[in-house]
């Protein structure tokens, strides 16, 4: 085997790996019986947040949205939080598919499929809360959708709430449908190795008689193209449409034409921090260091220090702007975020956001997974309080001092919370146990036996 | 509260320098804990054991009693089967009926929406001089009162449900033992009686049993004026006319807010200093006051004082106007360079300025010789006739109540009562001053009878109850405060087993057992016969015969003529003979069986024997509760959520303190503390309060009730905030010699508003009269207006009608009794205190309250702000619903439609003045049908879920459209009130059609002080503001604070 040139990216896989070694460890994984006790554990967490949920969801229905903190003024508060911080978070999975895949940066191969896994899981945490916030769920489910009726009335097209509506769904459908695609080949190899019948029917229909033909090869990689171009405006669109929840509004600390990009970024840096906080602990349970190296740790470790900079950048404007305006209301709402009842909330905001990644900065951190999975969670938690900050300290102080309120999470709220990161902690235990977390096929033509003949990998 | 970041927070602003009450707490993490802490987990939900839903549990049992109340047998006079459909009865539209609540005794006349037989709401009677078609908070809340499910249900003797007859067996075989003792051991207790009838009943049974004797008590009646009143004979009484008042002075006086003839007041005080394009002069108001009140937040100047210093001021006042003071404490001779001289050499200047078109007028809270102080400078400037009248009491037989209670204590105690009767709900064993123990004495009477609404405190001690009939289930008459003789009639069939006060009391006469009806037609029957009554209709000519009186009478719902102004004699306390003979003459009225008055007691307990008794300590001072006043409406939800006025606290009395003391003290708003006071202590939170005398605390009464119903009953730990704890006979309002101490208990209180500063954000504009003469400009100035231009969008041409809202803050008192109006015309839920806690109330128009000035200046200003729905133009709720669940109307209503609602909270969240409300829970009880007839109809029940606020009243709107198209005519101006603007004594609000620039809101706008709120938003409010001018007295104004930009 040959070594590398040193100049060189180093390898997205270990030397030593060939194409059954990487099958048998990867498929490995889904096709055993025995599973590590870790796994039970996990999934147990999941399971009984999810129940949390479950309860939680339940109480609010038979009981209202009183159960929860919001008020007048601040008529969103953890739902609306939670929803954002979800979206967000989903958001590493496209790029890390879609926009990576057409920049051909092909370290992705190896985190790209748990990344859309938990896009989609982060989506469907997501996706839950603006239906539940609402005070009457059970006629927001599809009054919001602009279906023909007899009352003849449709949705409201200027509200940002109804673009949300076909951006999260176009979203999600589109996410699920590149997963989805990208697992074909996949689950074919399961098919294949898997052992007992019934498990080998499963995958048989789900690979949809995918034999690995030229001619399959050749259309998997067109639809996957063209999802992936599908998707690519999607990851600025989604969080963009996201934003203008809060700029379409005149609230101060929302009304800011600096939010669609501000967010993005914002999305993509939680959506990295995610990424990493999955993959740390999944790499040393399921023994992957040879797939996912310290190469890719790294370059998540680059992505969130940019992308956090472009957050930190937003934030130094947001407050350069409210100076700027001379718009007092601007200039009290930004105050009132530093110095306001809520002042720790920005200042924890600052560490986690801004000064806690700056740690970044220095090759020895970005290459040592206890340190990434720390500042990840950093990183995860600062962005949750972003959008605290957003919603709760702009709406709790506006225009007239007379309405002005206070806003604190009951019980009901917190176990919402708690209990989507139960549900998403479920969906992705399951996930590893079912389906290849890792694709098996490109990571086949990262090994360098992929490349002696063709002599590229594409 | 840490006084050094207050400082240098007010040092480090510029301009004029708002401060913060609560909103000082609110930056303080404690506050935030407290929230968290208290209201963790929706506390409500779970084991609050007052909690809403508990709440709404044991009023849907009550209420299902109540219904079946409703069902028993009608009286057979009043059954009239729809055999044919009455005339006047439309299904769907409301008849209105005059009638009156009596508040203490004085009418408050009132119309009555009825819908199909059910009283719906209450309005002002338009005709009646002593409303003008306003009414005060509790009038409103009245409509509640009615149909409250804890209300006593049946007469119970010991505990026993018993039928009328029994009572009536029981009270007769009473009277017939008494009979032989001439009445010995008979003793009546009840309120003040202004109402004829009544009056004459009282006199006969009186007449009937010599011996007996009926005491008087209102705990909040004002013994200092009664004495200064009876001392000066027959013409003792004032009432005032702000009409024609151009100086105003008040000694401690609340009479905006406070007292019977507050409505009236309220109006023609408005209308003295409304600034119109005509009128470019207003009034100026001076108010010389210990609590600060609603009176002093509209003073132009306000001097805050201890209130035993009162009257030491009225003398020097009375001094430099060279009105001769009555003997007594000599006034301290004050250096004319303190602050006290410049403010009575400013005033006595003014005043003689001003001869015959001054006022000074004193409390209620204070005593006899303050009142005498007030009348003899008010006759030195020539006041009296013109802006101030002195007439006969309205009472029949005004007594000092104080001396009344006690000498029937005393009687009790002695053994000598054996036969008690207390009428009208006075609940003495609440409130009755603590060093009589009345509680206690009352064991000692053989046999208690007490009538009243609820099973009360005083209940649960006498032998039988009857439970009062409402005064919308009763006949009866009433005086108002002008002395016009004002009918209530009865809405709705007794829903309890009810009898009015004087079907109680005719018992004991020789015909008892006669209903409201035959008394009281029987009594006006034969004054109109003859008696002390000029009886005229209004043109002046007497009527042909009872019927066309009486007609008109109750049509009406008073008797012209019978004022004090017109002629109107006291109120008898005499027996008028039976109908004369045709032709017959008149008899004279002063009968001789008179019954002996009791005369006002020499010493009328002043305040000075209070201050010497206890020397130290603090000044306590006592108040009636704006909103529940003695405990009254305790169990009036409405009332109990309505915020008090200045510190926005709903359903708990606090004491108020100045926040210098509350430095002091390191006490901060809701430490609760415990007041000990002659050797008795109460505890209660304490508020901290601007303008507050330094020295002084206020308590306020109502609270710390233990049997006053499910809404009222105070919880647990909130059992002694009772200010009735701490009254004594001999300082019924005020005394020396208070000791507090902080228990370092706190306790939650809910309030609407947290944040009393403008923050320099000029939601109410204010400028001085001078200012604005010079420059009207000044008020646009304060804010800016985008031009209409500024937007995408091509401007909506309104046809028809344009509707438009115009609320003058000038005039605006902060009374809040738009807020109960609206509530009760618009179907809103009462929440419940963590519910309030947790920012959730519904009011669709709140009173927004707002001090100015330096917090230790005692001459702090206070606006109010009304704030409704704006219907703005470019309304931001509307285009982020994602349902379209709240639209434009064509008329430019920004309507909400409850059944699209999905409760997204968007609008609310887009809303900048955050008019909105949300039914996050549901507040509606949906399941007591008993309710249901006291809702209105013509407005939807909102559910939970969904989204609610002001509608500009579109239910009344759409009723004149319907009844302008069936005439095929526009919309007449004034032709729609909205409820709140129906309700407001000040008149400070305005509806109507902007389309008309004829109608009233139309010019209105175009005065030079209207302005929008945050009209920098381009929200284009079609509810706009006139601004605050306030008119200062050159002499007492600082400099510093005229120019100051607001």
């Amino acid at each position: 085997m040959k070594a590398e040139p040193v100049y060189a990216p180093p390898p997205v896989i270990e030397p030593g790996h060939t194409f059954q070694t990487v099958t048998e460890q990867i498929a490995g994984i889904v096709l055993t019986r025995r599973h590590p006790y870790s796994w039970f554990f996990g999934l147990f967490v999941g399971f009984m947040g999810s129940m949390m949920l479950l309860m939680a969801v339940t109480w609010l229905l038979i009981k209202g949205t009183g159960i929860w903190g919001v008020n007048i003024p601040i008529g969103w508060g953890f739902a609306i939080i939670n929803f954002v911080w979800w979206i967000g978070i989903g958001h590493a999975g496209t790029l890390i598919s879609a926009i990576l895949l057409l920049l051909k940066q092909d370290w992705r191969t190896s985190i790209n499929r748990f990344a859309e896994a938990m896009t989609l899981f982060a989506v469907v945490c997501a996706g839950l809360f603006p239906l539940i916030h609402t005070g009457r769920p059970w006629l927001a489910a599809y009054w919001l959708l602009p279906y023909p009726n007899t009352m003849g009335i449709w949705p409201q097209f200027r509200s940002p709430l109804i673009w949300d509506v076909f951006a999260v769904s176009t979203y999600l459908t589109v996410s699920l449908l590149f997963w989805y695609v990208g697992l074909v080949p996949d689950l074919a190899t399961l098919r294949d190795r898997a052992k007992s019948l019934p498990i080998r029917r499963l995958f048989g229909v789900l690979s949809l008689g995918w034999r690995g033909a030229a001619r399959h090869w050749e259309r998997y990689e067109e639809a996957y193209l063209l999802l992936a171009g599908l998707s690519t405006p999607l990851v600025l669109s989604v969080h963009t449409v996201v934003s203008f929840d809060f700029t379409i509004g005149i609230i101060p600390g929302w009304h800011s034409t600096i939010f669609p990009p501000y967010f993005v970024a914002g999305a993509i840096y939680a959506g990295f921090a995610m990424v990493l906080t999955l993959a740390v602990p999944l790499r040393a349970l399921y023994h992957l260091e040879d797939f996912l190296t310290m190469r890719h740790l790294e370059n998540m470790g680059k992505v969130m220090l940019v992308t956090g900079l472009i957050v930190g950048y937003g934030y130094v404007f947001e407050a350069f702007f409210a100076w700027y305006s001379s718009n007092i209301y601007e200039q009290y709402m930004v105050y009132n975020r530093m110095f306001g009842p809520y002042w720790p909330f920005y200042w924890a905001l600052i560490l986690c956001n801004i000064v806690m990644p700056q740690l970044l900065w220095k090759k020895s951190i970005r290459t040592s997974p206890a340190m990434l999975f720390f500042i990840s969670m950093f990183v995860n938690v600062g962005m949750w309080l972003e959008r605290f900050e957003i919603v709760v300290t702009s709406l709790h102080r506006d225009f007239l001092p007379s309405s002005w309120g206070w806003y604190w999470p009951t019980r009901w709220d917190i176990m919402t919370f708690f209990g989507t990161i139960g549900l998403f902690v479920m969906l992705f235990f399951l996930f590893i146990r079912v389906l290849p977390m890792i694709s098996i096929f490109e990571m086949r033509t990262m090994v360098p036996a992929a490349k002696v003949k063709g002599g590229k990998a594409h | 509260m840490n006084s050094t970041s207050i400082k240098s927070r007010l040092a480090g602003s510029h301009g004029r320098v708002y401060w913060r009450s609560l909103g000082e707490l609110a930056d303080t993490p404690e506050f935030r804990e407290y929230l968290h802490r208290e209201f963790p987990e929706q506390a409500s939900e779970w084991n609050d054991p007052k909690g809403r839903r508990q709440f709404l549990k044991l009023m849907s049992a009550s209420l299902a009693l109540a219904g079946v109340g409703a069902c028993t047998k009608q009286p057979t006079e009043e059954i009239v089967p729809y055999v044919r459909q009455p005339e006047d009865l439309v299904p769907g539209r409301p008849l209105f009926f005059a009638s009156a609540i009596p508040f203490s005794g004085v009418a408050h006349p009132v119309l009555v929406e009825s819908h199909m037989g059910h009283p719906t709401k209450i309005e002002g009677n338009p005709e009646h001089q002593a409303s003008l078609g306003a009414t005060d908070t509790f009038t409103q809340a009245a409509i509640l009162g009615l149909y409250d499910p804890d209300r006593a249900g049946a007469i119970t003797n010991r505990g026993e449900i018993k039928p009328w007859g029994l009572f009536l067996s029981a009270m007769l075989s009473a009277g017939s033992q008494q009979k032989g003792r001439q009445g010995g051991g008979l003793r009546f207790l009840s309120g003040p009686i202004t109402s004829p009838s009544m009056a004459e009943v009282m006199a006969s049974v009186l007449a009937a049993f010599p011996q007996a004797k009926w005491h008087q008590y209102d705990p909040m009646s004002s013994d200092g004026a009664r004495a200064a009143a009876l001392a000066e004979g027959a013409v003792g009484d004032p009432i005032y006319h702000f009409d024609k008042a151009d100086v105003v002075v008040t000694l401690d006086a609340d009479f905006l807010t406070c007292g019977p003839g507050s409505v009236r007041y309220q109006k023609d005080f408005a209308t003295q200093r409304r600034i119109t394009e005509e009128r470019k002069e207003m009034s100026r108001l001076y108010a010389i006051e210990s609590t600060p009140t609603l009176t002093g937040a509209k003073a132009d100047h306000r001097l805050a004082m201890k209130a035993s210093e009162i009257e030491g001021f009225g003398r020097q006042l009375a001094g430099a106007v060279g009105a001769p003071a009555p003997a007594g404490p000599s006034a301290r001779a004050t250096d004319p360079a303190s602050v006290i001289g410049k403010w009575v050499a400013a005033i006595s200047k003014d005043l003689q300025a001003h001869r015959g078109r001054s006022l000074v007028i004193a409390g209620d809270y204070q005593p006899a010789s303050v009142h005498t102080l007030a009348r003899s400078i008010n006759q030195a400037l020539g006041n009296v006739g013109s802006t101030v009248t002195y007439g006969p009491s309205v009472e029949a037989g005004p007594t000092d109540h104080a001396a009344s209670l006690a000498d029937l204590v005393r009687a009790m105690d002695a053994g000598q009562v054996e036969v008690l009767v207390m009428l009208g709900g006075l609940n003495p064993v609440y409130s009755a001053p603590v060093d009589l123990k009345f509680a206690d004495k009352l064991k000692k009477v053989n046999l208690s009878v007490y009538h009243g609404l609820y099973v009360d405190e005083t209940a649960f001690l006498c032998h039988w109850n009857v439970p009062d009939a409402h005064p919308l289930e009763s006949w009866g008459d009433a005086r108002s405060f002008d002395g016009t003789v004002t009918i209530t009639q009865p809405l709705i069939a007794p829903l309890y087993d009810g009898h009015s006060a004087v079907e109680v009391l005719t018992t004991f006469t020789s015909q008892p057992d006669r209903r409201g009806n035959a008394i009281l037609k029987d009594h006006w029957t034969r004054a109109f016969a003859g008696g002390p009554w000029t009886i005229r209709s209004a043109d002046g000519q007497p009527f042909k015969n009872f019927d066309a009186f009486w007609r008109r009478a109750l049509h009406d719902g008073f008797i012209r003529g019978t004022a004090i102004a017109d002629g109107g004699p006291a109120t008898p306390l005499s027996v008028m003979p039976a109908v004369p003979a045709a032709g017959a003459p008149a008899p004279t009225t002063q009968q001789a069986a008179t019954p002996p008055v009791t005369p006002p007691p020499a010493t009328t307990t002043p305040p000075q024997s209070a201050a010497a008794g206890a020397q130290g300590g603090l000044e306590l001072i006592f108040r009636p509760d704006p909103t529940v006043w003695d405990g009254r409406f305790s169990n009036n939800g409405w009332l109990q959520e309505l915020p008090k006025p200045l510190t926005k606290v709903t359903w708990d009395a606090t004491a108020w303190v100045n926040p210098q003391l509350a430095r002091e003290r390191g006490l901060e708003d809701g430490d609760v503390i415990e007041l000990r006071y002659r050797g008795n202590t109460a505890r209660m939170p304490i508020f901290r309060v601007p303008g507050h005398p330094q020295q002084s605390v206020t308590v306020f009464f109502g609270y710390g009730r233990q049997k006053a119903g499910n809404v009222g009953n105070a919880p647990k730990n909130a059992e002694a905030f009772n200010a009735f704890l701490l009254r004594t006979s001999d300082a019924p309002w005020f005394g020396n010699g208070l000791e507090i101490a902080k228990t370092g208990e706190r306790y939650p209180l809910a309030a609407t508003q947290e944040h009393h500063v403008m923050e320099g954000r000029a939601p109410v504009r204010v400028a001085t009269l001078e200012e604005y003469r010079k420059d009207p400009k000044i008020i646009e100035e304060q804010g800016e207006t985008p031009p209409r231009t500024l937007t995408m969008y091509p401007e909506y041409k309104y046809e028809g009608y344009k509707w438009g809202m115009a609320i003058d803050i000038g005039s605006c008192t902060g009374c809040s009794a738009c807020t109960i109006a609206c509530v009760a015309e618009n179907n809103i839920p009462i929440v419940g205190k963590e519910e309030v806690a947790m920012g959730r109330e519904m009011h669709w128009i709140r009173v927004d309250h707002y001090f100015a000035g330096t917090e230790d200046d005692n001459t702090v200003e206070a606006y109010h702000q009304p704030v409704p729905c704006m219907q703005c133009e470019n309304a931001p709720c509307e285009l982020v619903c994602p349902v379209a669940a709240t639209t434009h109307s064509s008329e430019g209503l920004n309507d909400m439609v409850y059944n699209r609602c999905v409760g997204t909270r968007y609008c609310s969240n887009n809303c900048p003045y955050k008019v909105r409300r949300f039914n996050f829970l549901l507040y509606q009880d949906w399941d007591t049908q008993s309710l249901y007839p006291m809702r209105n109809p013509d407005v939807s029940v909102r559910s939970r879920g969904v989204m609610e606020k002001c509608t500009y009243c579109v239910q009344r709107i759409n009723q004149a459209r319907i009844d302008a198209k069936r005439e095929d005519r526009a919309i007449r101006d004034g032709e729609v009130l909205t409820a709140c603007q129906q309700v407001c004594p000040s008149d400070a609000i305005v509806f109507g059609n902007l389309n008309d620039p004829n109608s009233q809101v139309s010019k209105l706008k175009l005065q030079e002080r209207n302005y929008g709120v945050l009209e920098t938003l381009n929200t284009r409010p079609r509810t706009t503001y006139l601004a605050v001018l306030r008119n200062p007295n050159p002499e007492l104004e600082p400099a510093s604070r005229s120019t100051t930009e607001h």
